[in-house]
């Protein structure tokens, strides 16, 4: 017994969208392509069940595109007609959009009713888990934490004389990172938080300003941020 | 410093701080009325334009009657480290000692405010005994964590002497107490002193407990005011606010409603502090809060819990060392109430007045901000 070409498989697995093709990575499907009594190619879909033949191609031949669409098409058909209720974005749609075309605009729900709008699915970005989550907000937590501990420890600052931010800023108070960029009087010019984080590793700290891609300096940034999670942005404030 | 030939800019400062302390003393009517004189004087005399400093000098004469009964000033929070490591904070302490000895007349005392070290060290506590003993009036000292928490005060005790004392001077009892004992937090996890003193040295480090009297030192507060009077005026030196202010950096004192407690049947209490390196004002019942500025940093308003009374010291600028930071003098009335004049280096100074305290804020409110903290 010969089986479809995986590539064949492929091909209406994407047809038939990311939900379907989520299960099928969790449990590959191992059913038996029926035979045909003629000894046809048979292609059958992923999901198990729906299988279909095709005439004048012998077992163990190749189709052509066109003949491989058409069996793509029967088979999806007969799917839909078993699965009515499937959450499923319209191929027209789909190939409308693409040519820039005219795409049916989405019903708006009448005033007044709950939204039964339809979630999109099918597509990868944006699609994470809480557990995703966690873990992106984890190495935030990191870095951020790692900020904190260079703003309060004046070696890991490049300090000479024992002084590390926090001795003014307590919890970054008074860093006021919002009020960036700004016009710095003192400077003479229009400052980054960064400049000012330099500014003050090299008086009253006494240490080397670090350069723009050093990775503390990126740490300190993230902590001071961190700690005004919330205020306004007001670039340019006094 | 040489005391025989001044040079004019000498000369120019000594005379402005004697306007400054001038000011202090005087209330603003009876400013005006006496510069009004002043002025026609000069006027008479053929000057078009008298000095300010002039001014003063003639009110000060006539206002001779409400004159301050004493002051005595006071140095805080240097923060020391060895001259070797950081000469800046040593820098500060040397401006507040010129400060201070340059004072004429002369305070009764220099109430010295707490946090003497950074880290306890001892090469920190005796640099600071050094610098204190040219001081020329006589040095009261205070005791901050930073000189405590890496061997529980054994060095410092030695040098000078018990953390918690009182004394009477010129009517007043004055009582100064330690009041930033904390819970041990070290033990459990194993610290070594330094690690334990480098925690509590970290203002927003939250592993750290927060600061008390503790039930012995609210036990010798109440025996030392047992014996006195309750119309006497009493103020007292504490490092910590006596007081509730923000508890995650430890402007805090945990035990602070029994402290009030035990002063609550005194008719005049002022408490004076250190360990907020800002100007602070508060009054809760019968007591007076003053905070004092440091020589070595000044310390952002917490985020929340600003005593209402308080106004703000304008924004320090961080390209200034010395902005934000000073010294302090405070002027005792006939009846132990309190002016406190804040000597923010490199700016003008500002009194809190008794008056504007004990009214709630109603009298001779200080000179407001122009830019607020963030």
């Amino acid at each position: 017994m010969k089986r479809v070409s995986a590539a064949m498989a492929m091909t209406v697995a994407t047809l038939l969208g990311g939900g379907l093709w989520m299960r099928l990575r969790a449990e590959p499907p191992r059913h038996a392509v029926p035979k045909s009594a003629n000894g046809n190619l048979v292609v059958e879909l992923c999901d198990g069940e729906t299988a279909a033949e095709v005439p004048g191609i012998k077992d163990g031949q190749s189709m052509t595109r066109a003949q491989a669409q058409d069996v793509s098409q029967q088979l999806m058909a007969e799917w839909r007609r078993k699965n009515p209720h499937a959450n499923w974005d319209e191929p027209i749609r789909v190939a409308a959009a693409e040519q820039g075309g005219s795409a049916a605009p989405a019903e708006k729900p009448p005033a007044g009713s709950k939204p039964t709008t339809p979630t999109q699915e099918g597509h990868t970005y944006g699609a994470f888990t809480d557990r995703d989550q966690k873990i992106w907000q984890a190495a935030t937590d990191e870095f951020v934490g790692e900020g904190k501990r260079i703003f309060h420890d004046a070696k890991a600052l490049g300090g000479t004389i024992a002084v590390s931010c926090d001795m003014c800023h307590p919890d970054a108070a008074n860093t006021h990172p919002e009020t960036y960029p700004k016009f710095q009087v003192q400077f003479g010019r229009v400052a980054l938080l960064r400049d000012m984080i330099n500014w003050c590793i090299e008086n009253p700290v006494r240490g080397k300003p670090l350069p723009d891609d050093d990775k503390r300096l990126k740490a300190l940034e993230a902590y001071i941020l961190a700690q005004r999670k919330g205020v306004a942005l007001e670039y340019g404030k006094h | 410093m040489s005391r025989g030939v001044k040079s004019i800019e000498t000369r120019h400062h000594e005379e402005r701080d004697r306007f400054f302390a001038g000011l202090s003393r005087l209330s603003r009517r009876s400013f005006f009325k006496l510069a009004g004189v002043a002025a026609a004087a000069s006027w008479g005399k053929g000057l078009w334009t008298p000095r300010s400093f002039q001014l003063v000098d003639v009110a000060n004469a006539a206002a001779e009657k409400e004159a301050a009964k004493f002051t005595f000033a006071y140095i805080s929070d240097t923060h020391l480290y060895e001259q070797k490591l950081n000469d800046r904070f040593v820098r500060a302490i040397l401006k507040a000692v010129d400060d201070v000895n340059a004072l004429d007349p002369q305070p009764d005392f220099v109430l010295f405010g707490g946090d003497l070290a950074q880290l306890g060290q001892p090469a920190e506590l005796k640099l600071g005994r050094e610098i204190l003993k040219t001081v020329k009036a006589p040095v009261k000292m205070m005791v901050g964590e930073h000189d405590w928490f890496l061997d529980m005060g054994d060095l410092w005790k030695e040098y000078f002497g018990a953390p918690s004392y009182s004394f009477d001077h010129k009517g007043v009892h004055f009582v100064t107490i330690m009041s930033v004992q904390e819970k041990d937090f070290w033990t459990a996890r194993g610290m070594t002193p330094m690690e334990r003193m480098q925690t509590v040295a970290g203002l927003d480090n939250g592993v750290q407990s927060r600061f008390e009297v503790g039930p012995e030192g609210r036990e010798w507060l109440k025996k030392d005011l047992e014996k006195v009077d309750k119309k006497t005026p009493v103020i007292v030196f504490s490092h910590s606010p006596l007081y509730k202010y923000y508890r995650n950096w430890n402007f805090w004192t945990e035990d602070a409603e029994p402290v009030q407690e035990i002063l609550r049947p005194f008719k005049t209490v002022t408490v004076i502090h250190g360990h907020t390196h800002q100007l602070l004002t508060n009054h809760i019942g019968n007591i007076s809060f003053h905070g004092m500025l440091s020589t070595a940093w000044p310390w952002p308003y917490a985020p929340e819990g600003l005593p209402k009374l308080t106004v703000q010291m304008n924004r320090a600028d961080p390209f200034n060392q010395f902005d934000g930071c000073g010294d302090g003098t405070t002027t005792v009335d006939e009846i132990g109430l309190v002016d406190a004049l804040y000597n923010l280096w490199d700016r003008n100074p500002v009194t809190v007045r008794a008056s504007y305290v004990t009214s709630g804020g109603k009298n001779d409110p200080p000179p407001t901000t122009t830019l607020a903290s963030y």
